[in-house]
């Protein structure tokens, strides 16, 4: 049973925030790192504090750690080469394998995200911005006192209008699908992905495969702990409206390519498999049929739900696809940052987009895989395609819609995201803070 | 659409270098072998455990069951051909195990290694010397297993270079259904 009193909160619970901050770190020193794990231990929240769902506790704040920050801290040079090789290595050395080059390489990364100090990342999450403000002023005022431990880098994130659905910023509505723990007390959504061991998300328990894998040591460190993968993508939301409107001489026809793109409406997230020529409100917001489909059954050819768009490619539900996709899920947290751009508005060229951390146990066979194969694998599905956002594009690309009689090619399509940041993160459990805090 | 270089119609050879690629470039597990006219695949060469050799030919009956059970079994690995030999050049028993594909098979390994052990392979492995002893929770050692058993080819050929498994069954399907359509029309 997962100990929920143990695991940070993060990839468990979505506190009622509308906004959030990340602060990238880094310790100039080990004592001093030591000294601010301790002192923000106390107020991370668990996943049984934060599911309790008190309003007055407000303890939403998560710490992660990268490979150096773990060496930095004081982690024994055999317990750091009990961690994955992915983990260790970083992100950066992984760009290649990942996509992450030309205009996607980490020569062009912001925020410093890049840097060697970086040592760690907090996560703020606060109800409003009064609540953000008062957050950031504690924490500033406490890294007045312990000068060794320097903000790298901030991000604000913060919701777009309209506010009454959760979206990005090409429009699309988010969230739709997260994988479900078994035994947490909560069911999956009917269609969706059968609820999955803790081991898939959590040091310490059997996985998918039926028993515990190899973790990193010592145990007090890695157990309920979870691995993060920070990605930080640039959406160009002027590129991508000029795209809708070359495609689509109506509205009605834009939304449907946007819908194309996607494999779902973009203001409800109905899908396509179940209603392919119009959206549908109220399909889009019932939450008990909006993942009730499949593709093998119910759209062999992609002629409702092309097999290139981003569902489709990203969560396969497709036995011919994949026998072991309940062992390629993430969990998905994070939002959007930079300005929102009205709908009638001129592209302002303003540095938008998404920052997400995806949470698992195992980066290659999670992340790693998701990004490289399923995102970014040409041959995936014989579509010499990539995946219209989450793959990295750096020329023009097609994207494949079937469609009786003769298949229609969407051409020139220009690149709608940029990766502009990413780290891998480890992601203790509150025991596994306070050993590091315990170091020497 | 695979990449058909100079068309499926025209046989081609590729001559490759001793490590196995042209350019270094990693996977998520290590070096990416490049596909050639005979497409993606792997040849993996190791020494048996002695007196294993019949535990080894009694599971060729027990894979022929499954795929007969489950046709599909195998399809994510978007697999052309495997073939299982056992031979012994006067350095006692080896097995080969080769594989054709449509993929890189660092892309698939996980599901790979999933399928070994739903279909009984992975208890094959074990007569092998060298298969890592804890390989049920040890998934990066059995990845270097294959690894560094791996003996890439110098030279690969193919009489319909790149063509993948899906666009010759879609072919022959064309085929039957054209051929089909001809009778409904007598």
């Amino acid at each position: 049973m997962l100990e929920l009193d143990d695991v940070q909160h993060y990839l468990l619970t979505r506190p009622h925030a509308t906004i959030a901050q990340y602060n990238f770190i880094t310790f100039r020193d080990g004592q001093a790192g030591r000294n601010w794990v301790n002192a923000l231990s106390d107020i991370v929240g668990t996943a049984k504090t934060v599911m309790a769902a008190s309003p007055t506790d407000m303890r939403w704040v998560s710490l992660a750690f990268t490979f150096n920050g773990l060496r930095k801290l004081g982690l024994d040079e055999v317990s750091l080469a009990s961690f994955p090789e992915p983990f260790r290595q970083g992100m950066v050395a992984r760009a290649q394998m990942l996509g992450d080059t030309g205009i996607n390489h980490p020569d062009n990364w912001e925020d410093n995200i890049t840097s060697e100090d970086l040592h760690a990342v907090v996560i703020l999450f606060a109800r409003d911005k009064v609540e953000r403000e008062r957050c950031i002023k504690k924490h500033d005022e406490y890294l007045k006192d312990n000068p060794g431990v320097e903000i790298l880098s901030s991000l604000l994130l913060e919701a777009v209008p309209p506010y009454d659905y959760v979206h990005e910023h090409f429009g699309y509505r988010d969230r739709l699908t997260t994988p479900v723990i078994e035994g947490i007390g909560i069911e999956p959504m009917p269609g969706s992905h059968p609820p999955s061991k803790a081991g898939e998300f959590f040091l310490g328990y059997p996985d998918e495969s039926g028993v515990i894998p190899l973790q990193p040591e010592p145990e007090i460190l890695s157990k309920n702990g979870s691995f993060l993968a920070y990605r930080k993508m640039r959406e160009h939301v002027g590129a991508f409206r000029e795209f809708l409107k070359a495609n689509g001489k109506t509205v009605e026809e834009q939304e449907l390519v946007a819908a194309k793109l996607m494999g779902r409406w973009r203001k409800t997230g109905a899908p396509l498999v179940l209603c392919p020529d119009r959206d549908d409100h109220e399909l889009g917001f019932d939450d008990k049929r909006n993942n009730n489909f499949d593709y093998e059954k119910m759209d062999p050819h992609g002629y409702a739900c092309p097999v290139g768009s981003h569902i489709r490619r990203m969560n396969v539900r497709d036995k011919g696809v994949s026998r072991i996709m309940n062992r390629r899920l993430i969990i998905r947290r994070g939002g959007t940052y930079g300005p929102y751009l009205p709908d009638d508005a001129e592209d302002d060229g303003a540095n938008r987009g998404i920052a997400v951390f995806a949470g698992c146990a195992d980066l290659a066979r999670q992340f790693e895989f998701l990004i490289s194969v399923w995102a970014n694998d040409p041959e995936f599905e014989e579509l010499n395609e990539k995946d219209p956002f989450a793959g990295s594009i750096d020329g023009p690309f097609e994207l494949t819609i079937p469609k009786r009689p003769i298949k229609k090619k969407l051409k020139g399509l220009k690149a709608f995201t940029t990766v502009t940041g990413g780290a891998y993160f480890f992601l203790p459990g509150i025991k596994g803070l306070k050993y590091l805090a315990s170091l020497k | 659409m695979s990449n058909t270089k100079n068309g499926w119609s025209t046989p081609a050879a590729l001559a490759i270098p001793k490590e196995g690629y042209f350019k270094k470039e990693d996977g998520r597990y290590g070096p990416l072998f490049p596909q050639t006219p005979a497409n993606y695949g792997f040849t993996v060469i190791v020494k048996v455990k002695p007196g294993r050799e019949e535990a080894i030919r009694e599971y060729g009956k027990t894979i022929e069951a499954a795929v007969k059970a489950s046709p599909d079994v195998l399809a994510p690995l978007k697999l052309h051909y495997l073939r299982w030999v056992l031979f012994d050049v006067g350095s006692g028993l080896h097995f080969m195990y080769q594989g054709i594909f449509d993929t890189d098979f660092d892309k698939y390994m996980e599901d790979a290694i999933a399928l070994f052990n739903s279909t009984g392979v992975t208890t094959v492995f074990v007569n092998l010397e060298g298969f890592p002893e804890d390989w049920k929770t040890n998934i990066p050692a059995v990845t270097k297993f294959f690894r560094e058993h791996q003996c890439p080819s110098f030279l690969e050929y193919g009489e319909y270079p790149y063509v993948s498994a899906d666009e010759i069954k879609k072919a022959l399907k064309l085929k039957e259904a054209f051929s089909e359509m001809l009778d409904q029309m007598q």
